[in-house]
């Protein structure tokens, strides 16, 4: 099973910004740690949710706004695509992303094949 | 007959089901080809006689009716031009020694992936074998509404693919906790008087206590249910509420009582100390005469350090009341800070009203009546408002 990991910063940026050098250098290992995880295919880094364009289509017709999908308050802050057996080891690789354990999240979507 | 035909259904549904699920990877085609199995044996059984071995019996049926159900898939889907993938069903299951996989669907139920209500619902769907009509009418929404919930939990448990098993041991008392979370959910829901919930959880209860024999927690939650549950018919005199104190004790069920210390006594014997063998324990004191609130006071303060929960801590206030006089009570109910908690007012009202402060007491149960929504809980509230203004006026 392939699973989307959607990681929400939340404030994790802001709290990693005031951690000592060598924490912060702990959160940059932690996330090269997850990259070099088999299974794992990291995603593109992410812009800012403020640089993002929403595009919808309303009866043929092409609707752009501004920022991301206003579904809910936190925008996505980066991605990574796995390769796991089930849910629990999707949610045990989600567990060790930074964000998760400073204030931000990370939503799993399994993949799903539309085409 | 009919009755007996209930019995082996209860027993067998969820055996049968989590088999099916097991064997099939699959909960809609496996509720489906149990239900056919199941509609079978009520047409058959009553005629031709109860099956010597009933569950190889509703197994073999249930698994030949899954089979035919994906050859017919497997027809349309070829005349489509469609690939079918799933080819477990093939694959012959021995008939002779079936698998009890009902820990293995337990635990999926209660996947924390899941919503709570989700869990609810497909735990007394699943393993308890209620109709999504018998569910929805017991939690208070249309059956549509629960049939929808039913609908979406194992849509997800397919499509993020909540694993079927009994989780590893480093996810173990996590997982477990969740079930037994799931399982006193459902015994509380039945505990405000829907007794078929509280019935439901304590069979529940004891399925699990048979699966998982060795823990202590799994024996304790099973303990403190038959405990408090076996003070079910003293807890209402003409739908009124009556407290522990004034209940008639001749209406306390003697057998449950000594059910559920059997099963505490378990509990302690494994080593256990956790929330649920604590509550039990102390659940087991209450229906002693006389009480040994002091023995209480000690189980809450520890159940205190384990959960930092304030309920305990309020409910601990009530047993140091009891020892150490109202206002010692008092002490530790004015630091909790639990405002919006009906409880707290009206314990506080209680220790007040026996220090003689009857004007904040007066205050007190109003704030708890404002809390209140229960019927016979507010008529409790006016009942001691209206026993206060009665002394006030006399003294």
């Amino acid at each position: 099973m392939r699973y989307i990991m959607l990681i929400y910063q939340g404030t994790a940026l802001e709290q990693q910004a005031a951690l000592p050098e060598e924490e912060q250098k702990q959160v940059y290992a932690d996330y090269q740690g997850i990259n070099q995880t088999p299974g794992v295919t990291p995603g593109l880094p992410m812009g800012l949710p403020q640089n993002a364009t929403t595009v919808r289509v309303e009866g043929g017709k092409t609707l752009t706004t501004d920022g991301p999908f206003v579904g809910m308050k936190e925008a996505v802050g980066g991605l990574f695509i796995l390769e796991a057996d089930d849910l629990d080891a999707a949610i045990e690789i989600a567990a060790r992303v930074p964000a998760a354990r400073y204030g931000g999240a990370v939503e799993i979507r399994p993949s799903e094949v539309y085409w | 007959m009919v009755t007996t035909l209930d019995q082996v259904f209860r027993e067998e549904w969820g055996r049968v089901l989590a088999t099916l699920i097991g064997f099939l990877g699959d909960f809609d085609l496996a509720e489906e080809a149990a239900q056919e199995a199941f509609a079978i044996a009520a047409e058959r059984w009553p005629r031709d006689g109860i099956p010597s071995n009933p569950r190889a019996w509703l197994m073999t049926t249930a698994r030949n009716q899954a089979t035919d159900r994906i050859r017919r898939n497997r027809v349309l889907a070829t005349k489509f031009g469609l690939l079918v993938a799933d080819n477990r069903a093939e694959v012959p299951m021995k008939t002779t020694t079936f698998p009890d996989e009902r820990l293995e669907l337990i635990f999926t139920c209660c996947h924390p992936a899941l919503a709570v209500e989700a869990q609810v619902a497909l735990t007394l769907r699943t393993l308890g074998g209620l109709t999504t009509d018998e569910i929805a009418r017991a939690f208070l929404v249309s059956e549509r509404t629960m049939a929808q919930r039913l609908v979406r939990a194992k849509g997800k448990i397919k499509a993020a693919r909540i694993p079927f098993r009994v989780p590893p041991a480093h996810l173990l008392r996590e997982r477990l906790d969740a079930v037994l979370a799931v399982v006193y959910l459902i015994f509380n829901e039945g505990y405000g008087g829907r007794d078929e919930l509280a019935a439901e959880a304590i069979w529940l209860g004891r399925a699990l206590a048979e699966l998982l024999p060795d823990d202590p927690e799994v024996r304790g939650l099973l303990a403190m249910m038959l405990l408090h549950d076996s003070r079910r018919e003293a807890r209402f005199s003409d739908g009124e509420l009556v407290l522990l104190g004034d209940q008639d004790r001749s209406q306390w069920n003697t057998e449950q009582i000594a059910d559920g210390r059997a099963e505490l006594d378990r509990a302690l014997a494994l080593g256990g100390r956790g929330p649920y063998v604590l509550q039990a324990a102390i659940a087991s004191l209450h229906a002693a005469v006389p009480c040994d609130w002091a023995q209480i006071a000690a189980l809450y303060g520890e159940l205190t350090r384990l959960t930092a929960s304030p309920v305990v801590e309020l409910n601990r206030a009530i047993a140091v009341a009891e020892t150490d006089g109202p206002e010692a009570g008092l002490r530790i109910v004015d630091g909790l800070g639990l405002d919006d908690f009906r409880y707290l007012h009206s314990t506080r009202a209680e220790l007040l009203k026996r220090l003689g402060r009857t004007d904040e007491a007066r205050a007190a149960y109003r704030r708890a009546r404002e809390l209140t929504d229960d019927g016979a809980e507010r008529r409790f509230l006016e009942r001691r408002l209206t026993e206060l203004a009665a002394t006030t006026g006399s003294g």
